[in-house]
Parts: structure tokens; C-alpha cells; sequence
């Protein structure tokens, strides 16, 4: 109350800390002090990777922490397009990262229209079906996952890397939230001008969902390109590795050792590339993402 | 379900002309099926019928040759299961310690990671400072980047020459070799008071054969490198998910107590944690659900060592079943674990339940990001 009688409610009341000056000025001073440590913390690794990639081996283990190459040194990048099968690795995750991205926009888009506009028999049991699977935990599948593709003959192939991962019950779920916010009468209009079912769909109502075919999209994209689990159990042909997997395979097990950190950080810097100028472009499609398809976790 | 989709087509096509008289609505019927169906196909496929499969083959003993569906294999019973509860063995001994393992996990990983996405979204929803956007871009990033490229960098990172040691060294601290040492953090802290070997109450049997010090050993060294990289990449959704609610709390709310006289930390407990309590929960139970599944960064920093103390479960089912070839073993520890979680999902389903009915909104999947996000 005293608050209260020290100055009339009006706009003032919108701006109560306005009046006193060295407290609002020490708020800002740690909110600004807060916000610089954990930049700090959130992105000095990449810094540090960025650094350390360029950097010679012994310099690498010297001086970890400097973000300095001292000399610069490219012999890492060399070494892992001459000592890797990186290039082989490369082309195996943009194969598959545009088909499955490819697929999964198609398919949930389809999947997505059907549950949120057509009316057809089944459809509120299949809609749970659906949110029932997206609660099944990833991990727990590797086995299954493995069982199916051996006795479907898709193990060790592309089709393996490819064919389950075509379709995401997450991805349904955006694109159904998204096409029941499309008015119903646009649908309407081109059913009386004679357009069937599937071209209502794809040349109506599918165009004006781009915002939510982006964010399917780079989200697909972003999913299938840093995908581990699923390569690990679908291929065992080292022809066939994805980018994670060949990373994966050219680090683990290498515990303690500290040797080719400038090629092993040059790697997985050159796999991170893409996904960040993708985030950086794409923004606020992430964020949405990350706040719709929250189920995954 | 199933049956629908085969008679829905078939209704549609024995209704010759008199049925196109519902016109657009049969159509849609028929329609409605191929639009989900090569969904339904890959979701039954690779999702469902897996589930099945495993549930056959845990009851099994199959070595991963030839087909699990032969009258060849040896079925075993519930075997696999109690060799992981009952048995004396190793069997037992390794994921008792992988759920051990987990469970301090779990315990450090789900409050740390809440707290800090909690902090970090009140700092940048502070209305007073600039220059938020690119923090909470800075703060994100590493959420959306490979687990496996990432737990390269941490590697580096933690090694025993690495960036932690060195910036230790600053303060004047021995850095641990981070993956060397198989001794849990609380053994290390009872080791600098003197308590190097166990006092007789605790090395007796404990439940399920690990006896109460090792149960009680705190996560390894190495734990605690693969806890702090899952905290940093997860931190930064998290927040996103703080910050959208915060950014729902009605300002008009917050001006109401100001005028009544509230101190800041009690708008924050007594205004702001009760408006945002739905998204908490989600954020906990999101959390338990996913630090019960960690597995890229075991695969790529440790394998389960030192000493098995990086061993979780769906690292062990995944190893007994591809490198030791025992996919009996692997798919039982499997659904155990699909149990652990699947329980975990069942009280989140229940609090988002409870959620529904606090507000209008009709779920928290509905929950649109704020302008300008």
C-alpha cells in the first residue's frame, strides 16, 4: 500500500522500478553479467572446436583452451579427406537426409489432412493410435527395429537407412494442428468448382500450409541428418555409414587417447555445418518446433 | 482398427451408383484411408510390429542367426527376466549397475537441466535488457546440433590435456582424469576424509546383489562429463519451453502484486511458479522420460567404461544384444526399460490431464510460440 501512495497509479504503475535509478541499474549490470557468462558457456565449445580444428597436434593438447591456431594448420582437414572415408560419408547422409525429408513432408502432410478435414470411419481411433506412438521411446526399438529390417531383407541397404524413418507421428501431428487452422470454406469453394478429394489437397489447402511445410521440413531435415541410433542397428556395411555413424566410428572407443583431436573436432565440425546455417537462417521454425513437436523431448 | 480399414474401401466400392448420393462424405471415406495409409504402413512396420517381434524373441534364447521365428530356436521362458532380477550372475550384476548408473543419471540431469532453462528463460524474459534475441539463439544452439558431433567436442573437452583441466588449472585445481578413475564421486569424497574401504554395514548384501557401497557410490567421474554435455544441449529447449510460458503469465498479474506490495522473490513464488506449474511438469517428466533413454553420448564417449560406470540400459540392452549376441538378454532389458518409461509417460499423461482442465487452452500441444519468438 505504501507503494501505493508514493506516486499516482496510472502509466507510471506500468514502470515501478523506473523511480529508483541504482537498484534498476544493478539488475541490469547482473541480468547483462548472466546472459554473457552462459553465452560463454553455451557457445566457447564451438569456439574452441572452430580453433582446435585448425590447429597441429601437439598445439592441440598444448593449449586446448585458446581459440588461436598457433601456427594454423590445415594438415586435419587434409587428413580427413585423404584418411577418411568422409566424402563417402557425406554423400550417404545427404541421400538419405533428402529422402527422408522428402518422404516425411509428403506423407505426415497426407497423414495430417486426412485426420484434421476428412471425415472417414476410424478416424478419432487412428488419431490416438497415432499419439499413443509417438510416446514410444526411441531407444527401446533398437532390437525390434533391427528384427524387422532383417526379416523384410532391408538390412545393410539404403532402403534400411531410408524406408522406416519416411514417416514421424510428430510430423502428423503439426501438420494436423496446422490444417485445422486452414477456413473451411476455402475447401468448400473448390469442391463446388469440381476438384476431387486428393486435388483439393494438394493444389488447395497444401499451398497454404507453407509455414508449417518449413518448419516439417528443416525439422525432418535436422532429425534424419544428425540421426545415430537408427543407422547403428539398419547397416553394418561401412559403405553405407551416415555422417554420425562414421564420426562415431572414427572416435569411440578411443577413450583417454589424446591423439588426432584436430581432425576428430574438424569432422564433426564439418557434420555441424550444415544444421547451423540451416538454424540460422531458419530460426524461429526450430523454435516452433521445439515447442509443437515437444512430445519428443 | 484394422478391420475398418479393409471393409471403409470396400464399402465405398459396393455401393455402386445409389451410394455416390452421399457424395462428398463417402468419398472421403475411401479418401480418408489412402491418405493415412503409407503413414499407418511405416508406423506398423517399423514401430508396432517391432514392439511384437521383440516381445517374442526376449522369451527366446536366439543368437541373432537365421530366423528368431523357427521352431529351432530355443524357447526360454521368462528366463531372460529373471536372470536380470533374480539370478546370481553377471547377467544380474551388470544391469543393476547400469540402472544404478542411471538412477544418479536421472538425479543430477532432470533438476540441473530444470533450473537452468528455468534461469535462463527469466533472464531473457527480462523486458529491461537488449540484445536477448541472440542470446537465446546462443543458448538454443547447441539443442539442435548432432548428439554424436557434439560428444566429440566434449571429449576433447574432458580429455586429460583437455579445455576443463586447463581452465581448472587456472584456479589453481588438479583436474580428474575424466575418464580414467572408476570411482564414484562419493567414494572420491569419502576417500579425502579417510573412508577408503567400506564400513561392514554396507558390504553386505545388498538388494539385487550389488551391495549397498557400491549402490551408494555416486556417479563416476566420467558420469559426470556425459551429465554436464546432456545438460548443456537439452538446457536450451527447455528454456524455449520456460519462455513461452512465461510469456503467457498476464503482465496485468504481475502489476497487481506490485502494487500489493510483493517483493520480487515473492512474485516469482507466489505469481509467476504457480502460472507456469503445467509447463514445469512437462519439463520434469519430458526430462525423466529422456535421461532414461541416454544413449548417442554413451556410444560415442565411453562405451559403458571406465569400469562400467557409464553403462545405462539401453546402452547394456544394445551392447548384450549386438556384441555379445545375446538378443534374448538385449530385447528383455529392453522392455524393462520400455516399462520405466512407458510409467513415467503414464504420470505425464496424467499431469497434462490435470493441466487441460486448468485452463482454456485444450492441451499444451496447443501452446503457440509468442510473437516475435
Amino acid at each position: 500500500m505504501a507503494v501505493l501512495a508514493d506516486r499516482p497509479p496510472a502509466p507510471a504503475a506500468t514502470r515501478p522500478r523506473a523511480g529508483r535509478g541504482s537498484r534498476v541499474l544493478v539488475n541490469r549490470f547482473l541480468g547483462y553479467a548472466t546472459l554473457i557468462f552462459f553465452g560463454l558457456v553455451f557457445l566457447y565449445p564451438f569456439v574452441i572446436q572452430i580453433g582446435n580444428s585448425l590447429k597441429t597436434e601437439p598445439d592441440a593438447a598444448a593449449n586446448p583452451l585458446s581459440p588461436v591456431p598457433h601456427p594454423l594448420s590445415l594438415a586435419g582437414f587434409e587428413r580427413i579427406f585423404e584418411g577418411t572415408n568422409f566424402p563417402l560419408w557425406l554423400g550417404n547422409s545427404l541421400l538419405v537426409t533428402v529422402l527422408v525429408t522428402l518422404g516425411r513432408v509428403f506423407f505426415d502432410s497426407l497423414a495430417g489432412y486426412a485426420l484434421a478435414r476428412l471425415r472417414f470411419r476410424g478416424r478419432n481411433g487412428l488419431f490416438a493410435a497415432v499419439i499413443a506412438v509417438m510416446a514410444v521411446p526411441g531407444v527401446v526399438l533398437l532390437i525390434p527395429k533391427f528384427l524387422v529390417l532383417k526379416q523384410l531383407g532391408l538390412y545393410d541397404s539404403y532402403a534400411g537407412l531410408v524406408v522406416p524413418l519416411l514417416a514421424d507421428a510428430a510430423g502428423v501431428f503439426i501438420m494436423k494442428q496446422f490444417f485445422e487452422s486452414v477456413p473451411a470454406s476455402v475447401e468448400e469453394a473448390a469442391r463446388i468448382d469440381g476438384a476431387g478429394v486428393f486435388r483439393t489437397f494438394w493444389s488447395v489447402v497444401l499451398p497454404m500450409a507453407r509455414p508449417a511445410l518449413i518448419t516439417l521440413t528443416i525439422l525432418s531435415f535436422q532429425g534424419s541428418w544428425n540421426e545415430f541410433p537408427h543407422s547403428l542397428v539398419a547397416v553394418q556395411d561401412p559403405g553405407l555409414f551416415t555422417l554420425p555413424r562414421g564420426l562415431a566410428d572414427l572416435v569411440s572407443g578411443s577413450l583417454g587417447k589424446g591423439t588426432q583431436y584436430p581432425l576428430k573436432l574438424g569432422a564433426a565440425l564439418l557434420a555441424t555445418i550444415p544444421v547451423a546455417v540451416l538454424f540460422v537462417i531458419f530460426q524461429r521454425y526450430f523454435v516452433r518446433g521445439a515447442n509443437e513437436g515437444a512430445e519428443k523431448g | 482398427m484394422a478391420t475398418e480399414a479393409l471393409t471403409a474401401p470396400a464399402t465405398a466400392r459396393g455401393g455402386p451408383p445409389r451410394r455416390r448420393g452421399r457424395g462428398i462424405r463417402g468419398n472421403e471415406n475411401v479418401a480418408g484411408w489412402l491418405f493415412v495409409a503409407p503413414v499407418i504402413v511405416i508406423l506398423g512396420l517399423f514401430l508396432l510390429l517391432p514392439i511384437l517381434m521383440a516381445a517374442w524373441v526376449s522369451l527366446t534364447d536366439w543368437n541373432g542367426q537365421g530366423s528368431p521365428f523357427t521352431a529351432k530356436v530355443p524357447l526360454v521362458g521368462a528366463d531372460n527376466y529373471t536372470r536380470l532380477f533374480t539370478e546370481d550372475g553377471l547377467a544380474r550384476r551388470d544391469f543393476m549397475t547400469s540402472i544404478r548408473n542411471n538412477i544418479y543419471y536421472v538425479a543430477l540431469v532432470v533438476p540441473t537441466q530444470t533450473v537452468l532453462a528455468l534461469a535462463l528463460a527469466l533472464v531473457v524474459n527480462n523486458r529491461m535488457l537488449k540484445g536477448k534475441g541472440f542470446f537465446r539463439t546462443a543458448f538454443y544452439f547447441p539443442s539442435v546440433t548432432s548428439s554424436v558431433a557434439i560428444s566429440v567436442v566434449f571429449l576433447f573437452l574432458f580429455a586429460n590435456s583437455g579445455a576443463v583441466n586447463a581452465l581448472l588449472s587456472i584456479f589453481g585445481i588438479r583436474g580428474p582424469q575424466w575418464f580414467a578413475d572408476s570411482r564414484g564421486v562419493l567414494h572420491l569424497l569419502l576417500g579425502t576424509v579417510g573412508v577408503d574401504s567400506p564400513p561392514a554395514a554396507l558390504t553386505g548384501g545388498g538388494p539385487f546383489g550389488l551391495s549397498w557401497w557400491d549402490w551408494l557410490s555416486g556417479p563416476s567421474v566420467a558420469m559426470i562429463s556425459i551429465i554436464s554435455l546432456v545438460v548443456w544441449t537439452t538446457s536450451g529447449t527447455f528454456m524455449l519451453m520456460f519462455l513461452a510460458a512465461l510469456q503467457n503469465v498476464p503482465e496485468a498479474l504481475d502489476e497487481a502484486s506490485i502494487l500489493d506490495g510483493a517483493s520480487r522473490w515473492q512474485r516469482f513464488r507466489y505469481v509467476t511458479l504457480p502460472m507456469i506449474k503445467p509447463t514445469t511438469f512437462l519439463v520434469l517428466t519430458l526430462g525423466l522420460i529422456g535421461s532414461w533413454q541416454v544413449f548417442d553420448q554413451v556410444y560415442v564417449m565411453s562405451q559403458g567404461e571406465p569400469a562400467k560406470t557409464t553403462l545405462t540400459p539401453a546402452y547394456l540392452s544394445y551392447r548384450t544384444a549386438f556384441r555379445d549376441f545375446d538378443y534374448g538378454s538385449g530385447a528383455a532389458i529392453s522392455f524393462v526399460l520400455f516399462l520405466i518409461i512407458i510409467v513415467l509417460t503414464l504420470v505425464q499423461r496424467r499431469v497434462m490431464a490435470d493441466r487441460d482442465t486448468d485452463g482454456p487452452r485444450r492441451g499444451w500441444w496447443r501452446r503457440r510460440v509468442p510473437e516475435g519468438s
